[in-house]
């Protein structure tokens, strides 16, 4: 057991480092921004594994496996979303035809 | 494995989920930082399954296997103009999770009794609001905001039974109370976004994400957690910080976007002087003339034209537009153009615009004076100068793009109807506008096919 003012500690650090980390994204990239965050809070799989990873058979593991099932689905489908929009984020291939003018 | 090398798996996740987010700082090392996050949930997952806390594994294989194809199958089918319906069910998700763990772990006999209870609260109003806005994003419900007589004094009865069942249940750990809270957290959450409309969604969505974040918080205190509260706090200030950019495009404060009903009963008030002025319109034949003959043409892109899936095409004219007559071609980007943060720049990019090319509000606003020509296609509040000026106007002090400023500005708009605001833009009557009625999608492609010809 860790200590909830310790937790607290924790909580309250985290906060800044989230603020600096997240006002350092360009905001071109906020739509992504919101998919990656949304992945990486699918992190309460963690406490549904813990629920549902109990041996015996009872109401409490299903509840945690449907959990794990949720939080599996945001985690999958956040990271894939993401790829797939960051992959067409492109830098100019060859400079254009610019000099006609 | 022991106790210490899952807290080293903790906190070598947590580091990498860092990093994955710092990765957003540039396009360049944003793929990269995607892998990072997909390492650090590999290493969560993983350390925590091999951990002594789970003592059987298939079934948990199995679930994860069977959301992860469900997720994946999802992200890859969805089309990018329905991202945001799509982030928000996941968001929704999320924070069901959120639900049912602190469910399950006070059937199990859990101690934590304030902490399931901010976990399940937060997680509740998390999963039933993000139900709400994808209704309203996907078509399933009209995307207007939608007010009832009482509807606040409803929400304020609501939150304090909310405050009064928690305490109840704190201090007689009676199941039944909890229940009650799961009901009533779930309505709160419907009611909260009923009354916010199409265009409020990109903050909506931001506060949703935020929730998401701290039912992880929530759910990490009641489990002892690190990992969790260092990841929900970082996911919970980015969903504050997007909030706070949102609400702050568009001048308004957090509260009168949640307390809603923007849009829904100003529109009488605007609809009066119209007939007075005259709006000139043009031909998309006319428009590809004045275009190929300009030096600079800025291209502002709205909702509209993430409707009309008029991405592609509008790619098109830029190409043409520079390669075929030397046309100076940039995107100007209003924060909260679109419904979620970001959304323009995601179609243009997947129409393959390089990200060179495209600015934020902030970066391109002096440059309007200098283009001859400003390309509106689906965008009107974003652009409407009565923000500047008209102090009684409902987006008063919004800042906008200063279209108006261009030799020449073009409307791509269905008809002359004021915007989600409700607000007339001025700018369809001025001297140097010209309308283009007709769908964005068909007004650029008979533009392209008349540069090409």
């Amino acid at each position: 057991m860790i200590d909830i003012w310790m937790l607290f500690t924790v909580l309250m650090l985290a906060c800044f480092v989230g603020y600096f980390v997240v006002w350092g994204v360009t905001p071109a990239l906020h739509s992504p921004l919101m998919s990656v965050s949304n992945a990486i809070s699918g992190v309460v799989i963690v406490g549904a594994l813990i629920t549902a990873g109990v041996p015996e058979m009872s109401e409490h593991k299903v509840l945690g496996l449907i959990a794990v099932v949720l939080a599996s689905i945001n985690i999958f489908g956040g990271f894939a979303v993401s790829q797939r929009m960051l992959l067409m984020f492109k830098k100019k291939k060859a400079p254009l035809k610019e000099e006609k003018k | 494995m022991t106790n210490h090398l899952l807290s080293i798996a903790y906190i070598l996740a947590s580091v990498l989920f860092i990093f994955s987010i710092r990765g957003l700082a540039s396009p360049e090392t944003a793929r990269r930082g995607n892998v990072l996050g997909i390492v650090g949930m590999v290493i969560a997952i993983g350390a925590t399954v091999y951990s002594p806390l789970v003592t059987d594994y298939w079934p948990v294989v199995a679930a994860i296997l069977v959301g992860g194809v469900i997720g994946t199958y999802f992200a890859i089918k969805v089309k990018m103009t329905s991202l945001p319906q799509m982030i928000a069910a996941f968001n929704g998700l999320g924070g069901l999770s959120a639900v049912f763990i602190a469910v399950a772990e006070i059937l199990a006999g859990s101690t934590m009794l304030i902490e399931n209870v901010l976990g399940l609260i937060i997680g509740a109003v998390a999963f039933s609001g993000s139900v709400i806005a994808f209704a309203k994003l996907q078509g399933l419900m009209k995307p207007k905001a939608i007010v009832f007589f009482g509807q606040q004094a409803l929400n304020l009865i609501l939150g304090l039974a909310m405050i009064a069942l928690a305490v109840l249940f704190v201090m007689t750990p009676n199941t039944d109370y909890f229940y009650i809270l799961a009901a009533v957290s779930i309505v709160l959450g419907f009611l909260l976004v009923l009354p916010i409309g199409g265009a409020d969604m990109p903050v909506v969505i931001s506060v949703l994400n935020a929730y998401s974040g701290w039912a992880a918080v929530g759910i990490g205190f009641s489990l002892n957690n690190v990992l969790l509260i260092i990841v929900g706090a970082i996911v919970g200030a980015s969903g504050a910080i997007l909030s706070y950019i949102m609400t702050k495009a568009m001048n308004r404060s957090l509260t009168s976007v949640m307390l809603g009903g923007f849009g829904a009963e100003s529109h009488t008030a605007a609809l009066s002087s119209h007939e007075d002025k005259t709006a000139k319109s043009g031909s998309p034949d006319d428009a590809a003339f004045i275009m190929e003959n300009a030096n600079k043409v800025i291209i502002v892109p709205g909702y509209g034209m993430a409707v009309a899936q008029a991405q592609h095409v509008l790619k098109e004219m830029g190409d043409d537009l520079r390669q075929k007559y030397g046309v100076e071609v940039k995107y100007a980007i209003h924060p909260v153009a679109g419904r979620m943060p970001g959304h323009m720049n995601v179609l243009l990019a997947e129409a393959n615009v390089p990200y060179e090319d495209v600015f934020e509000l902030e970066d391109i606003n002096r440059e309007f004076a200098t283009a001859d020509v400003a390309y509106v296609i689906g965008a009107n509040d974003v652009t409407n100068p009565l923000a500047k000026t008209d102090a009684s106007s409902p987006i008063y002090g919004m800042p906008v793009l200063d279209v108006g400023k261009a030799k020449t500005v073009f409307f791509v708009k269905r008809s002359l109807a004021s915007g989600y605001s409700g607000v007339e833009n001025p700018l369809f009557f001025a001297d140097n506008t010209i309308m283009l009625y007709g769908d964005a999608k068909k007004v650029t492609e008979e533009i392209v096919s008349a540069l090409e010809r």
